[in-house]
């Protein structure tokens, strides 16, 4: 009995270890990026540990290091517009994704199950292909002389101009995301039981005010979760920004690659990373807590 | 099919002179006329008609598929008719959407609104009839009151007992106080010592409110306690109505005779049939069968008789010769208690069920395995049958 209970512990520890490695040593490296200073060396940043000073070269780490850099961050104006135009393209999507995505869940929960299964894989084949290929094939879509423009050339319309513009960025992450948004949502709609909307229609409710009584607060979950799942990474895409917004968008995924290559400012970078990583603190506890009172509730 | 009116016999005890139906002034609540419907050509209801009256406390009892569940939803506007007539109050229900029909039903699911708590669960139909908030306040009260929730207002539907549910959906369903309840398998869910217990809240409760209940049920027990009329079907069709005791003490048919309680079938031929006596020959007994019964069978036509086993004497003293007598030896005894039931196989090879009520703690001579026994019944035991 007590043998197969320090197993148990064993297996516990087993997911610890593996936040520990893969979590928390790289955000305490990147925590401690955050807080050093740049220097013209390899690695290009001060102070660094000497394990053979002991005990006092870890000291005089310690003292050196400083929030000199966040200071720096609040102070430009290119780190603030940069965080708020993240938020921001993430807030939009997020809100065109729940447009786009509910009805779509909807009608798939409402299918034929055999349908049903299809539209399924339909929603997961994109991701057979590369995510990189994809967001070039757009690239091919929305150029000048694009397929878009080709179309509506032919019907006398056009062109528009709309690679490299926040339009583009809008596109890109509705796309990219469409998935995320739609799947959660489908999977709270499904399990839905249908006797509920027939108990709804008894006590006096229209198809119309049965879908906002009953199935629609019975899916928020669902939209909380595709909607966390979606503005979580979105804040810190880079890809989609990069390769359709153009130079001139400012986001926090561009923003700490340009620190980190082009600047080679690593603490400027980590510094980011870390504000950006407390931005969505909130939104990932919030997420968890309402997977856990699904999970409570679940039956 | 007919109904057979039995003037001369009392059947059953009859409590209340609660029967509307038999006063041909009486307008019925609810009028199924000829309903058909079909679901990919099977055909689960075949042209029912049917009155329920107000106040009346119905039961639609069938087995899984007899097309009872149908019927209630076709009646709640779940499902349309194919053909025939629904009529509510007087007023047609053809193409009235289930949120206009004055029915509610309780389903056999509870289908209780997850997200909401008891309280707005109970309020969510007065809510969409627009009542103004202090008199849904009040209602609401009133109804957790009558289902004895008090107290529970507050929690939501996965924080009670399977009881609790049922008491909830019960409530959420008569809260709007519609013409007519609906009762789809209600008690199906609940064990057995709590459903017998609802049986009868159901029965006080629908006496308290003067509603109409139409009952849906697989249960005969659940039908024979709380219904005042006993609708029997099977695929599809009514095959009886009638009071509890009328359907037990004189099913119409074989089908009938067996789906409600236990029951022994002797085929026979009849041998004489004056208008109060019929005279069936029997190889089960020598002495034949000699029944109170005023239907007149031709001669030589094949009849069954139909005798419950509470009514089968068990004697291990041979009796008299004559008729209703037959031999046979104990091949098995169930004791339950307040009963015992004897499996009795005859000299033919047929095994009987006799019952006794254990009405005494110690008999003289208990009868025993291997016993050889004889059987007998009264006149007026058994019913004839001719289908």
């Amino acid at each position: 009995m007590k043998a197969r209970r320090d197993r148990t512990g064993l297996a516990a520890l087993a997911p610890f270890l593996w936040l520990g490695l893969f979590f928390l040593f790289p955000f305490l490296l990147v925590a401690k990026l955050s807080l050093s200073d740049t220097a013209l060396a390899i690695p290009p940043y001060t102070p660094r540990i000497y394990w053979s000073a002991g005990l006092a070269g870890l000291k005089t780490f310690f003292a050196a290091l400083d929030f000199e850099t966040y200071a720096r961050l609040t102070s430009d104006r290119l780190y603030i517009v940069a965080y708020l135009s993240s938020l921001k393209f993430a807030a939009i999507s997020t809100g065109i994704l729940l447009i786009l995505g509910y009805p779509l869940a909807y009608a798939m929960a409402r299918c034929a199950p055999a349908v049903r299964q299809a539209l399924l894989m339909a929603m997961i084949l994109p991701f057979w292909t590369s995510f990189l290929i994809r967001v070039y094939a757009l690239i091919g879509i929305l150029k000048p002389e694009g397929l878009l423009n080709t179309a509506l050339r032919l019907v006398g319309l056009g062109p528009v101009n709309i690679l490299n513009t926040e339009t583009a960025i809008y596109i890109g992450l509705v796309y990219a995301y469409l998935p995320f948004m739609v799947l959660p949502l489908y999977a709270v709609l499904e399990r839905q039981q249908h006797d509920l909307l027939e108990a709804a229609a008894d006590l006096g409710c229209t198809p119309f005010e049965a879908f906002w009584r009953v199935t629609f607060p019975l899916s928020l979950p669902g939209v909380a979760a595709g909607a966390l799942l979606c503005f979580i990474p979105m804040v810190g895409e880079f890809v989609i920004p990069d390769l359709l917004g153009g130079s001139s968008t400012l986001m926090l995924g561009k923003t700490i690659w340009t620190e980190f290559f082009a600047n080679r400012d690593w603490p400027a970078a980590s510094a980011v990373a870390i504000v950006l990583l407390f931005t969505l603190v909130v939104p990932i506890v919030l997420y968890q807590r309402q997977q856990a009172k699904l999970m409570e509730a679940g039956r | 099919m007919t109904e057979r009116s039995r003037p001369r016999l009392n059947i059953g005890a009859v409590r209340s002179t609660f029967a509307p139906w038999a006063d041909p002034a009486a307008k019925p609540l609810v009028r199924f006329e000829n309903v058909v419907k079909r679901f990919d050509g099977e055909t689960a209801v075949n042209g029912v008609s049917l009155d329920i009256y107000p106040g009346e406390f119905f039961a639609l009892l069938g087995p899984s598929g007899c097309g009872k569940t149908t019927l209630m939803r076709l009646l709640a506007g779940f499902e349309t008719p194919d053909s025939g007539r629904i009529t509510l109050a007087g007023e047609d229900l053809a193409g009235k959407p289930p949120h206009q029909r004055p029915v509610n039903m309780m389903f056999q699911s509870y289908a209780l609104f997850p997200h909401l708590s008891v309280e707005r669960n109970i309020a969510f139909g007065l809510k969409q009839q627009g009542m103004p908030k202090d008199q849904i306040a009040d209602r609401v009260t009133e109804m957790l009151a009558l289902v004895r929730l008090d107290g529970l207002a507050r929690r939501k539907p996965h924080q009670l007992s399977g009881g609790q549910r049922q008491r909830v959906a019960l409530a959420r369903a008569i809260a709007p106080r519609p013409k007519m309840l609906l009762l789809d398998e209600p008690l199906a869910a609940l064990d057995k010592k709590l459903r017998e217990e609802t049986q009868f809240e159901l029965m006080a409760l629908q006496q308290q409110l003067g509603m109409t209940f139409l009952i849906v049920t697989h249960d005969q027990e659940e039908a024979m306690v709380t219904a005042d009329r006993i609708a029997v079907m099977r695929s599809g069709e009514i095959v009886q109505i009638g009071r509890p005791a009328d359907v037990y003490e004189a099913p119409n048919s074989r089908y009938v005779a067996d789906f409600i309680g236990d029951v022994n079938i002797f085929e026979g031929k009849a041998e004489f049939a004056d208008g109060t006596t019929v005279r069936m020959s029997s190889p089960e007994a020598p002495g034949g069968f000699d029944i109170v019964e005023d239907d007149l069978l031709d001669v030589g036509s094949t009849a069954w008789l139909a005798v419950r086993p509470e009514k089968i004497e068990v004697h291990l003293d041979e009796p008299p010769p004559g008729p209703n007598r037959m031999a046979g030896k104990i091949e098995d005894i169930g004791y339950l208690g307040d009963w015992t039931t004897y499996l009795v196989e005859l000299e033919s090879g047929r095994t009987i069920r006799a019952a006794r009520a254990n009405a005494k703690r110690f008999v003289d001579r208990p009868v025993d395995w291997d016993d050889k026994v004889w059987l007998t019944f009264a006149r007026d035991a058994g019913v004839v049958l001719t289908q």
